[in-house]
């Protein structure tokens, strides 16, 4: 049973869920479903968090600022725990996120994810110009969440992010 | 900082290492390639995908170290076993060639990983599940990634075609040992905590048609299939890629930064 949120752990919460991606840094960890959980046990603050990649650089990084968030808080006694399970996916990048990776260049998750076909492509749709004639120039961009396509229309080149 | 000698290992950790140095020794081969790829993109996809092995390596050692106790880390694992400590298939060690080559060999160790890591996602093992359930998703885009340069090299210039034929040639002996089944697997693949890789066997295999069918390439005729790694005998280039990875640790023993 997942019980709710004593006020103090709602109050850390508000805290870690400041943190930005730094490799995407219009989206809080909250946005992209990084950050999972956060409670209080036997007074230590405990925020999971889970990796989009297995090998994300980007996890040290946001496990240290998450603590400083929480100490910033007021919080004295801290721990980040990594989880793996359940596996980060694309489905839970909220609506707010999508919308913010479109305002930022980024083309968000076409479809949900699973197990599709193994070659063939989604229709991609640009994020400057909204046209779906794009073109992919390369299946990993600037970092391993995102594909490198160009767009047909307005000829500019813009990152995608995976359906993963 | 001794070398780290396990004798004897358990099935379980043994089974660990195997998964985890396929994935440190492939990683560490494709990250060869940085700063020297045949365009940018290729150049960030191959590191990318370095990642996403080296990433999947260190949960499984992580996982290992667990298991084994005595205070060990993934660490330990990577930079104190010698040659003859390391699991991995042979395939993975080959050195990465021509593009043609580091292609061709993703491809068929993707082609295997993909539906390997599927089943292993009913591991009896929760965290070989959880990672298998995180690689099989990163596994998806290296076939897709892989498959589609096989097929723009295959079916692509005299030189192209010419230069993948070789590689496949060349590394299909070392394909065989992907589906061992040995005295160490096979009470884990009864107790549910591995799986059985012949099981993938069938959709490997079609995986690989489809690839050669879109080039016209065929399966290359062999002798016989290369083996050894599972067990600790490796090829020759192994030792060099430890010299490399093992450097600083073995120079410096338990150098931090
Ligand atoms: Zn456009």
């Amino acid at each position: 049973m997942v019980s709710a949120r004593t006020p103090a752990e709602e109050r850390a919460w508000r805290a870690a869920a400041t943190v930005m991606d730094p490799e995407v840094p219009v989206l809080t960890i909250e946005d992209l479903g990084v950050l999972r959980e956060v409670r209080e046990e036997a007074g230590t603050i405990v925020a999971t968090i889970t990796p989009t990649y297995s090998g994300c650089p980007a996890m040290d990084l946001i496990s240290v600022q998450v603590e400083v968030a929480l100490r910033d808080a007021g919080f004295q006694d801290v721990k980040v725990k990594r989880v793996l399970s359940p596996a980060w996916t694309t489905d839970w990048l909220s609506e707010e996120g999508r919308q913010k990776l479109r305002t930022y260049g980024i083309a968000p998750p076409a479809g949900a994810a699973g197990r599709g076909a193994l070659f063939g492509e989604p229709a991609v749709a640009c994020p400057h110009c909204g046209s779906t004639h794009t073109t992919k120039v390369s299946e990993f961009g600037s970092t391993a969440c995102k594909a490198l396509y160009r767009c047909e229309s307005c000829r500019e080149p813009f990152d995608y992010f995976k359906c993963h | 900082m001794t070398t780290l000698t396990l004798t004897a290992p358990s099935p379980h950790l043994a089974f660990l290492l195997r998964l985890a140095d396929d994935n440190l020794i492939l990683g560490h081969r494709l990250s060869e390639w940085t700063g020297h790829a045949p365009m940018l993109e290729e150049d960030i996809a191959l590191a990318n995908i370095a990642l996403d092995h080296i990433g999947a390596a260190r949960s499984l050692y992580d996982r290992a170290a667990e298991l084994h106790g005595e205070g060990l880390t993934e660490d330990d694992y990577a930079y104190r076993r010698d040659a003859r400590g390391y699991l991995n298939c042979l395939l993975v060690e080959r050195p990465n060639g021509d593009f043609a080559h580091t292609i061709v060999r993703q491809l068929l160790y993707s082609a295997f990983a993909l539906p390997y890591w599927a089943v292993l996602t009913a591991s009896t093992d929760a965290t070989i599940a959880a990672i298998a359930a995180k690689s099989e998703k990163e596994a998806r885009y290296h076939v897709r990634h892989s498959g589609d340069w096989f097929l723009r090299l295959g079916d692509g210039t005299d030189e192209s075609r010419t230069r993948t034929e070789a590689a496949l040639a060349a590394l299909w002996p070392y394909t065989g040992e992907l589906f061992e089944v040995d005295a160490t697997l096979e009470p884990l693949i009864a107790e549910g905590v591995a799986a059985d890789p012949r099981s993938v066997h069938a959709v490997w295999q079609q995986t690989i048609d489809q690839a050669l069918a879109a080039t016209g390439l065929t399966v290359p005729e062999v002798p016989f299939m290369q083996t050894g790694g599972r067990t600790g005998y490796h090829t020759e280039h192994l030792g060099f890629i430890l010299a490399d990875l093992q450097f600083m640790q073995r120079a410096y023993p338990g150098a931090t930064w």
